[in-house]
């Protein structure tokens, strides 16, 4: 039997909704709601959350985050021009950072910068900024070495006539970089950049290795010592559905972006 | 500073013995290239011939490989000179335009007045719209270069030049990029400038530009100045049979 093309495509997506369907319902009906429900979805421990899940756990997170990200975005900036520059040292310099903070793992960047380089300095962590300022600085190293290849490329997608026509009005190779190429740079590398944050949010999860204050903990950890002392798993989600407040939005946000850069092209 | 001591008797270019070799590639064998204040001189050629990294070569956006360029006596490549001073007496027309597309027109024609001049806003803004009504947009001071056609991009390219009051301009292939029935309108405003008495090195495929506004017309081939002249005598009666070869494919 010939089947036109679009029957057939058809028959293949219902075929696919009706998979997906029935495996939904398989999974609700054969879960075990009553041990579920009790523990991850507890109203009443939920209830306890509040209000320190949002005032101390969810502010630390968006604080420690827009800290990381505005100094890893300027030490980016910096090492970026770095490894763009014709001079050897600062290239190799630059090359040497970006590959060493990528490679790591953030979890042990941050170890290393809250625990070794106090005794390596021979100062006390806490004269050094304590845990907190160590583990921010150790997070800043990490999303500097991320945001120096993303910004890198975008400098390098500005066309090479742009340099030639400031160059040739007489502005300087500094003035050209500061009013010509990063502004435009920057309009390019938004989505990249806003996905960036994303990921720092959820890195600052790992901050609790430099050590943690009452005040200081963020949305993991919060949660995760909720967790301990409740004997249940409902702050875990809470904290879990925080994030996706902040995530969802951004990466909604990145996405239309993309469109209407796509657009004015 | 040498670069303060104008010499105003000195011819706007001088290009002595120049050689570019990209690699293994040499571009240009040696040209020597003198253009007076006033002169309009068009350079045509097959593409390779190395007129576009002649003219580069003259602000400096291509690096010597050998040989000295002269600007108003001005030595641009002994390591000494100040190059972005110089610069701003030299106007740059590019044949992609290269307007920068984050500004407004008129930001385009103020930026590189205030950062390098360092002219006062109002000052800036009152010779860019100077500038502009030059090369007939006055109106089009607030638009984004994206939303202009490329014959309108050409002109304010142009003004934005003029606006660093440069004594000579350089212009690499300007009408190339340009749809048919948009290179008329930014050949005018190269006529317009040269009736003024802009000095000028255009390179360019403006048989009829060069022709009837073109002081000199210089040939180049294979990173050699071929021939050189009247523009009408060379045209009609080219002397080089490199020359004619060319004219005969492109006229």
């Amino acid at each position: 039997m010939a089947l036109k093309r679009t029957t057939k495509s058809r028959i293949y997506r219902y075929t696919v909704y009706a998979v997906l369907i029935a495996l939904v319902i398989w999974a609700a009906v054969s879960a075990d709601w009553g041990r579920l429900g009790a523990l991850f979805f507890n109203p009443q421990i939920a209830v306890k959350m509040f209000p320190a899940i949002i005032t101390t756990a969810l502010v630390n997170t968006l604080w420690f985050t827009v800290v990381a990200f505005a100094g890893g975005l300027l030490l980016g900036v910096l090492l970026a021009l770095m490894k763009l520059s014709s001079i050897g040292p600062f290239r190799w310099i630059a090359t040497v950072w970006i590959e060493l903070f990528r490679g790591l793992p953030a979890l042990l960047t941050i170890f290393g910068v809250a625990f070794i380089v106090p005794i390596a300095v021979g100062v006390p962590g806490k004269d050094l900024g304590g845990p907190v300022v160590l583990g921010l600085i150790g997070l800043v190293l990490v999303a500097s070495a991320y945001m120096a290849e993303t910004i890198r490329a975008g400098i390098q997608a500005v066309p090479k006539g742009q340099t030639e026509a400031s160059r040739s009005l007489g502005m300087s190779p500094l003035k050209t970089t500061f009013w010509i190429i990063v502004p435009q740079g920057f309009r390019i590398i938004i989505p990249p950049l806003t996905n960036e944050f994303v990921l720092l949010l959820k890195d600052t999860s790992l901050l609790f290795v430099a050590g943690t204050f009452i005040w200081s903990k963020e949305l993991t950890t919060f949660a995760r010592d909720a967790t301990t002392q409740n004997t249940n798993a409902t702050p875990l989600i809470m904290a879990a559905i925080l994030y996706l407040i902040v995530t969802i939005p951004l990466t909604r946000f990145t996405a239309w972006l993309e469109r209407r850069m796509a657009r004015a092209r | 500073m040498t670069t303060d001591l104008i010499d105003v008797h000195a011819p706007a270019i001088e290009v002595q013995g120049l050689v570019k070799t990209f690699g293994e590639n040499e571009v240009l064998k040696g040209i020597d290239l003198t253009v007076t204040a006033g002169e309009v001189v068009c350079v045509i050629g097959p593409s390779g011939s190395g007129k576009s990294t002649l003219l580069r070569s003259v602000n400096l956006l291509e690096e010597p490989t050998g040989g000295t360029i002269r600007i108003e006596g001005i030595d641009i490549t002994d390591p000494d000179t100040d190059i972005d001073r110089v610069r701003t007496r030299i106007g740059m027309v590019f044949q992609s335009f290269n307007l920068f597309p984050h500004m407004t027109v008129l930001g385009n024609l103020t930026i590189a007045q205030r950062r390098v001049k360092k002219r006062s806003k109002v000052e800036a803004e009152r010779i860019a719209h100077e500038m502009l009504s030059r090369v007939g947009l006055a109106q089009k001071a607030g638009a984004y270069p994206g939303h202009l056609s490329g014959g309108q991009q050409q002109r304010v390219a142009i003004a934005r030049a003029l606006c660093m009051n440069p004594d000579m301009m350089l212009f690499d292939e300007p009408t190339s990029a340009l749809d048919p029935e948009l290179v008329d309108e930014v050949l005018q405003v190269m006529r317009a400038l040269a009736d003024e008495g802009m000095t000028m090195l255009v390179v360019t495929h403006e048989m009829g530009f060069a022709r009837e506004v073109g002081s000199r017309l210089i040939f180049m081939d294979g990173g050699n100045i071929v021939e050189e002249g009247d523009p009408r005598e060379v045209l009609a009666n080219p002397q080089h049979q490199r020359t004619k070869d060319f004219l005969s494919k492109v006229l």
